[in-house]
């Protein structure tokens, strides 16, 4: 072994020196890289990671504003925000999730599902975050909680504003109800003006209104850090309270025929035919829209939606009966337009009606008949034969041309979601159904049957459109807007559809006088409501007969449902309605009486004419001292 | 005799490694979220990395000279105990427990491969031959290999850095170099086929840290984000929101250089780079002026390892080089590998000091 203690032999010097400064060299060559690099990042992308570096840090947590009242058009309160107190479990501050559920076991009474559904949360959560326990205490209950907070590590009472539908179901079909956001919810390009917000409005004018009762959502920047646990709030934006509805729709009214309706499956559309706001709009049965804001329980639902009856079904504006005889003032209304037509011709009612060289009989529902008659006899006695004979003559083009200026087939532009046409057999719906028509057919629509079909609400305007001089006005729900800081009311202009076209002077007039024979006639098919009435009504019955397809009435039972449309009063109309009681036969025992109610109640206070009677049959009917 | 003189110390590189220390203190007392106990902790270490560079300072080159082979080789034999009896901790046996001290073996192979290395070269004629490179390469690839399959693999890549720059200052030859640089290059396919799937996650994470936010990438990405916001003249002390609300892992270890950062932007990066540069700068002076190969091989491989050490933690949080667990030297919240840095400084005081007068 060499030893070389002392070994300075330049060429080794000048050997590492060299290989020094290679080293040097290429060390120059990565400090460049690297100061190139953090130049980059520091300069030329030091916004994006600044803005990176705020978004780390600074959580919005959304403040979500109160929703807009829904008050009825005196004021009584429909739909309000109402706050509740719901108990809330942070899992990673609680030692022993066992123990603390029985402490709180001794002061709320908790259901099977609560505990249920917390298990499934617990599993699911976040760190640190916040576990729903229940979701809305009473009041003792939050009570208790409250005084015990301090002993309970982990637990917090957390209020929040919920829906809260005061008067239950009433005028559910119109109010709607919120709902919560679920995922599958499709906002589509409206998902981030969402953002924040934990309910939607589902129907009615919670939905059509949606926008003007959201409000502005309000939002506090908090610090966060990675755990995601708040350290402070740095900014807060405070929420804007959603804007006010006032309705046209009157609750006492609208209580009182949803009363006389008693869950039987019907519906009721009353206008103001001047302006078309809707005074009430009941679809039966009701349900209690209060179980849908935090999301409804399988079962509940389940019972909901297989009730034969249909509560869920909205019937004002999406049930489609077939008018029946309620239709046949429109058609007299068409021929009254015509040169060649006389009403003070009499035509036969031998009970029967049969088309030129044809065998085949269309009944009168007067199987004897009801001898000679003109237009006035006809309307009043609702006399098939006679509008078998008028469509025979006006043919099925100028009908349909008509009941289309009348509104039917179109929606009527209601400010509701989901409105349904209804079907006129017009002649582009012929051809695109692709079947031939039969003249028989049109005889049978001559009387509001075949393939006509309308909704109570495509009725109350129809006939509100003959109370307003011919002009139809587009329903309105909402009367006003309200801004709940400035209290500015922004009304809703009434609207009204071009007049239907009147050729022949004082035809409406006549059409308005032979109508209100129904009533006031002695033969009046509605002469039963006239008894003690202090003004006059024009109205027509009908009963439509269906050949039935619900699946819960098996066979081809025939349904007969009853129909009533009036206006009052004559002279000025400031209401008109269209009742329809499913399954009730005639019109006029069944839609008349709840048609009578709620024109009594709205032209006079009460729901009686008749003095003696008054206060105990209101009491018996509504629950409602006068 | 001057102080320094004195205490065998080199004024300039000692007072940079103050600075460095004192920065130390700034940097993890905002990292570990204002704690106070932290920084004190801190600087107890820092104070006992001194007192060992000092320590080591005192004794004279040539006793390390001739201790370098057994050292060596009580490195080798711990790393193979590491293998046979060592603790396991996140998934790697690179741990000895003894008593409430756990050592890492593989941090002093850092020091000790250099050694080995250096006194090998000393005992012949530079450059060397094919045979000498060859054995020195055998040498280096026993530690290297009981690293590796621990597995450390960053660990295991510094020590066979730290001996290929001993074998390179002693003059490799060039196409050697060439040679064993193509050799490697055929080899990676290789050598990635036998890596563990995070490994190849860190270095694909590398061109890609978006493809994986929350997983691989996440450390990278939050370095960066750090980095970035930090700006020209960064958000000030105590202002890094990314370490502040332990968005950024690591912050008082790997990535206390991310913290700084972000506190005090690209100017006080500049500055601090500087101030090892100048440290390295030192180093090779030293190197220079030894005075014999031993010497010489080992001032000068140790500043160049000191560089690398740097270079591969600010490269890491800037995002040019993967994710490895290298600390940044002195500044970093240190345990074995702020021993061994400060140990390595130690010997650079000792051969700046203990000059003879002869020649």
């Amino acid at each position: 072994m060499r030893h070389i203690p002392l070994k300075n032999d330049t060429k080794e010097i000048r050997l590492f020196e060299s290989r020094v400064l290679v080293t040097i060299i290429l060390g120059a060559t990565l400090i460049i890289a690297l100061i190139t690099r953090l130049s980059y990042l520091e300069i030329v992308r030091h916004h994006y990671y600044a803005g990176l570096a705020q978004n780390n840090r600074i959580s919005p947590i959304p403040i979500p504003p109160a929703r807009g009242l829904i008050l009825d058009r005196n004021g009584v309160v429909l739909a309000e925000d109402f706050p509740v107190f719901t108990l809330q479990v942070v899992p990673d501050r609680v030692s022993n999730m066992g123990q603390l559920l029985a402490k709180l076991k001794t002061w709320i009474a908790f259901n099977k599902e609560d505990l249920h559904d917390f298990q499934r949360r617990l599993l699911q959560h976040k760190p640190f975050q916040s576990v729903t326990l229940r979701a809305h205490l009473s009041e003792a209950e939050a009570a208790r909680i409250a005084v015990n907070l301090t002993r309970l590590k982990g637990v917090a009472l957390h209020a929040r504003l919920r829906r809260y539908y005061p008067l239950g179901g009433l005028a559910v079909d119109a109010i709607g109800y919120v709902s919560r956001i679920t995922p599958s919810e499709e906002l589509g390009t409206q998902a981030a003006r969402y953002f924040g917000y934990r309910h939607i409005g589902q129907l009615g004018v919670e939905r059509s209104y949606q926008k003007e009762l959201m409000g502005r959502i309000g939002f506090k920047d908090v610090e966060m850090n990675a755990q995601g646990r708040a350290v402070k709030i740095l900014k807060r934006i405070l929420p804007h309270a959603g804007h006010n509805l006032y309705l046209n729709i009157d609750a006492q009214m609208q209580a009182i025929g949803e009363q006389m309706l008693n869950n039987r499956p019907g519906s009721v559309v009353a206008l103001n035919p001047r302006t078309g706001a809707v005074l009430t709009l009941i679809s039966s049965p009701i349900y209690d829209p209060n179980q849908f804001v935090d999301g409804i329980r399988e079962k509940a639902y389940k019972v909901l939606a297989t009730d034969p009856n249909g509560p869920l079904n909205d019937r004002a504006i999406n049930g489609l009966y077939p008018p029946g005889s309620t239709i046949k003032p429109f058609y007299a209304y068409s021929a009254l337009q015509t040169q060649w037509f006389d009403p003070h011709k009499k035509v036969l009612c031998p009970g029967y009606y049969h088309l030129p060289h044809s065998t085949h009989l269309f009944h009168c529902w007067k199987p004897l008949g009801m001898g000679r008659v003109d237009l006035k006899n006809a309307i009043e006695e609702s006399c098939d034969v006679y509008f078998y004979h008028l469509a025979f003559e006006q043919g099925i083009e100028r009908m349909t041309r008509y009941l289309t200026y009348f509104g039917f087939g179109h929606r009527t532009g209601i400010d509701l979601p989901g409105e349904y046409r209804g079907l006129v057999p017009t002649n582009a719906w012929i051809k695109a159904s692709k079947r031939p028509w039969y003249p028989g057919q049109t005889i049978i629509t001559g009387i509001g049957q075949g393939p006509l079909l309308a909704t109570p609400l495509q009725l109350a305007d129809a006939v509100a459109a003959i109370a307003n001089h011919g002009v139809r006005m587009r329903p309105q729900v909402v009367r006003g807007i309200v801004n709940p800081v400035t209290h500015n009311v922004r009304y809703i202009k009434p609207f009204g559809y071009p007049a239907i076209p009147r050729h022949r002077k004082n035809s409406l007039k006549r059409l308005i006088r032979d109508m209100t024979q129904v009533v006031e006639g002695p033969h009046g098919t509605a002469r039963g409501i006239a008894y003690g009435l202090p003004y006059k009504v024009a109205g027509k019955t009908g009963t439509a007969q269906l050949w039935s397809v619900t699946p819960n009435f098996k066979g081809k039972r025939v349904r007969a449902d009853a129909l009533f449309i009036a206006f009052a009063p004559v002279s000025h109309p400031r209401i008109a309605i269209a009742v329809i009681v499913e399954h009730a036969g005639f019109g006029a025992l069944a839609a008349a009486p709840i048609a009578r109610a709620l024109m009594n109640f709205y032209l006079l206070g009460h729901v009686h004419a008749r003095p003696q009677n008054q206060a105990r049959t209101q009491v018996a009917l509504t629950g409602i001292k006068p | 005799m001057t102080f320094f003189e004195r205490w065998h110390l080199d004024k300039p590189l000692f007072t940079a490694l103050l600075i460095l220390a004192g920065v130390s203190l700034v940097v993890l007392y905002s990292a570990s979220g204002e704690n106070l106990r932290f920084a004190l902790s801190d600087a107890s270490r820092l104070l006992v990395g001194f007192v060992i560079m000092i320590t080591i300072a005192q004794i004279s080159p040539e006793t390390y000279r001739r201790w370098s082979v057994p050292v060596f080789v009580a490195g080798v034999l711990g790393l193979g105990a590491v293998l046979a009896i060592g603790a396991v901790r996140f998934g790697a046996r690179r741990w000895i427990a003894m008593g409430p001290l756990s050592i890492q073996p593989s941090e002093f192979m850092k020091l000790f491969v250099p050694m080995m290395l250096s006194w090998f070269f000393s005992r012949y004629h530079l450059p060397p031959r094919l045979w000498q490179i060859a054995s020195a390469t055998l040498i280096l690839l026993v530690p290297v290999l009981l690293i590796a399959k621990e597995p450390d693999l960053g660990t295991a890549l510094i020590v066979l850095l730290s001996g290929v720059i001993v074998l390179f200052l002693a003059g490799m030859g060039w196409r050697t170099i060439t040679a064993v640089a193509l050799l490697g290059l055929g080899a990676a396919p290789i050598f990635w086929a036998h890596m563990h799937h995070y490994q190849r996650q860190r270095i694909f994470v590398l061109f890609h840290p978006e493809a994986d936010p929350l997983g691989a990438g996440y450390h990278a990405i939050q370095a960066m984000i750090a980095v970035g916001s930090g700006g020209i003249f960064g958000q000030g002390w105590l202002q890094s929101s990314q370490a502040h609300l332990h968005f950024l892992p690591d912050s008082t270890t790997d990535f206390a250089f991310a913290v700084f950062c972000q506190e005090f932007g690209l100017f006080g990066n500049l500055a601090l780079l500087a101030l090892y540069l100048f440290i390295v700068y030192r180093g090779l002076r030293i190197a220079f002026a030894a005075q014999d190969t031993y010497s010489r091989l080992l001032a000068g491989s140790l500043s160049i390892l000191f560089f690398f050490d740097v270079f591969i933690n600010m490269g890491m949080v800037a995002g040019i080089l993967p994710v490895v667990g290298v600390p940044l030297p002195l500044l970093s919240y240190g345990g074995t590998s702020l021993i061994i840095v400060m140990a390595g400084l130690g010997v650079l005081m000792s051969i700046h000091s203990h000059r003879r007068l002869v020649n």
